[in-house]
């Protein structure tokens, strides 16, 4: 996902020559390619986050679109009130670009668990929360990311995640992508959970839609309407804390389009997230997932 | 308007305000308050009636609580019309208690200390980058440099040559609850800024040619240096009451201590 992102960054840049790249002294193995094709528009500030931050608030006050990227928390919770005040309140044209995203860095412990962001930063007005499924739609963020004016952030996984789609148009802010057609049942995955999704659902050959949701922030109104309207059971799943992530944001926006009379009913709504624990044992990102029950069980369909 | 005239005119300005919005954070806007006037009438060059061309001098306000005195330069130099200031930090008025950019003239928001010396060093390095020479100056409070994210861009700015790029410490020697000494005392400062490879003058920070002279000086020196300017100050200078004080960090003057400081003020 991460070399998707990269890759396109590098695309990116060939046609904008506003994009920059500052990086926390991460990226070893990733950056590279950018940092030799325009290592004018390329910085590290060294193993400082908060002002990592800034700095980028600053670049963009000057018209840059400026994105930074870290490993995880780093980011993002460790700048979090840089985040919100000189970028966000300010409308600043940065993004905010995190590998690692979940459990992606199992085995380095709870430091690099990043579990708890997409639910921080989707609180802060103004900036557009991403989490791309696989390295297709990273590739589509990353460009609609440098076409947006104002604050992102992109939570990615790590290295070699599967290609899950085929195919992918260029996205639209908001956009929910319908992965596979099917009835009754639809999951709502966001992330890089996608895969394990359509391998469940195809291995266990189950009649039910999958649909990868690139945005968590926003969530395109009109059309989560209408998928809510076709299904009576719907799953989310999320590498990320129950409490304000993804599936809270359905819950949310399901909530709201009942209460304001747009659906009829609500369907029912199964979370898969993180029971508000740490892990503090080793292991991979499989291993983790399901010590920590991000698990689709059949007699859920 | 001789800068001098134009400090006393922000000094009487800020008093009226604080005193009409029963507002904190005189004694810090008095410490800075002949920087900012020497800034705006000698130093930098920003139009007004243009605050956002793009080959304006740029002013980084950081110690953001003492915007009072940045509102009413501004006010003075004619960025708004000045009864505007009335509002201040009334219901509904865009002229909060703490910097905004709403404002026009204002660079960027500031009140959670810390914050916005990484964004002059963005700002600076981004003038490298695209070869254009306008002024970045930041001001910030002494008590603010305990905040350790200041500390990240002093590290950065030196490494990238930012030259460019000038720092003010409104060394006033108090901070919010105490005097600085008392809580992280910051001696020595000037050798703590170069052993960080920075390029320091000690001023004081109320002698008006000195400020002129310095910031021109340091501005034009095109060595590969970042330049910081301790600007030896008093909290409150000019009411005799609130000078070298902690409580008119706070405080706000009735009407007794206000008409008693303008009276002050207006004999200085």
């Amino acid at each position: 996902m991460r070399t998707a992102f990269i890759n396109q960054l590098i695309e990116e840049a060939r046609k904008n020559d506003r994009v920059f790249l500052i990086v926390g002294d991460l990226g070893f193995s990733v950056v590279e390619p950018f940092v030799q094709e325009f290592p004018e528009r390329y910085l590290n500030v060294g193993v400082a986050e908060q002002n990592m931050a800034g700095f980028a608030a600053g670049l963009a006050l000057e018209g840059y679109c400026v994105f930074i990227y870290s490993i995880g928390n780093f980011p993002t919770l460790r700048c979090m009130e840089q985040i919100r005040y000189d970028i966000c309140y300010h409308d600043l044209n940065v993004k905010i670009i995190a590998v690692g995203g979940g459990y992606s860095y199992g085995a380095l412990g709870p430091s690099h668990h990043a579990t708890e962001e997409i639910g921080m930063l989707r609180t802060i007005p103004n900036i557009v929360v991403c989490a791309p499924g696989d390295p297709l739609e990273s590739q589509r963020i990353t460009t609609f990311c440098t076409n947006h004016i104002g604050p992102c952030y992109v939570r990615l996984g790590k290295a070699g995640e599967p290609v899950v789609h085929e195919d992918l148009a260029e996205l639209s802010i908001g956009d929910i992508i319908e992965v596979k057609q099917g009835k009754n049942t639809a999951v709502f995955s966001t992330g890089s959970m996608l895969k394990y999704v359509c391998d469940f659902v195809n291995d266990n050959d189950l009649n039910a839609s999958i649909y990868s949701f690139p945005f968590v922030k926003p969530i395109n109104k009109s059309q989560l309407k209408e998928i809510l309207e076709s299904y009576q059971s719907i799953i989310t799943i999320e590498e990320h804390q129950s409490q304000g992530g993804f599936g809270s944001a359905i819950l949310e926006q399901a909530n709201d389009l009942l209460n304001e009379g747009s659906i009829k009913a609500l369907p029912k709504i199964k979370r898969i997230a993180i029971n508000d624990k740490f892990y503090s044992i080793a292991g991979s990102q499989k291993y983790l997932r399901e010590a920590a029950g991000l698990v689709l069980e059949k007699f859920y369909f | 308007m001789d800068s001098k005239s134009l400090a006393l005119q922000v000094r009487m300005k800020v008093l009226e305000m604080v005193h009409h919005a029963n507002a904190s954070h005189v004694g810090g806007a008095f410490s800075m308050a002949d920087i900012l006037a020497v800034l705006y009438n000698e130093v930098l060059t920003i139009d007004p009636q243009h605050p956002g061309d793009p080959h304006r001098d740029r002013f980084f306000l950081s110690k953001g609580h003492a915007c009072s005195a940045l509102y009413a330069t501004l006010g003075l130099q004619g960025f708004f019309p000045l009864e505007q200031l009335d509002t201040y930090a009334m219901d509904g008025s865009m002229f909060l208690s703490h910097t905004s950019h709403k404002i026009p003239g204002v660079e960027i928001s500031s009140g959670s200390l810390g914050h916005v010396l990484s964004i002059a060093t963005g700002v600076a390095f981004a003038a490298k980058l695209k070869k254009t020479t306008f002024k970045v100056v930041c001001l910030v409070s002494d008590g603010e440099l305990n905040e350790g994210s200041n500390w990240e861009p002093i590290m950065l700015a030196p490494q990238h040559k930012l030259d460019n790029l000038v720092l003010i410490i409104d060394y006033n020697k108090i901070q919010s609850l105490g005097f600085v000494k008392d809580v992280i005392d910051l001696e020595p400062l000037r050798a703590k800024f170069e052993s960080f490879r920075w390029e320091v003058v000690e001023i004081d920070g109320h002698n008006h040619e000195e400020i002129t002279d310095t910031v021109t000086t340091v501005s034009n020196n095109k060595n590969g240096i970042p330049k910081v300017i301790i600007a030896h100050t008093i909290k409150g200078k000019g009411v005799d009451y609130m000078e070298n004080t902690i409580l008119w960090h706070y405080r706000s003057p009735n009407i007794d201590l206000y008409n008693n400081a303008l009276k002050q003020l207006g004999t200085t």
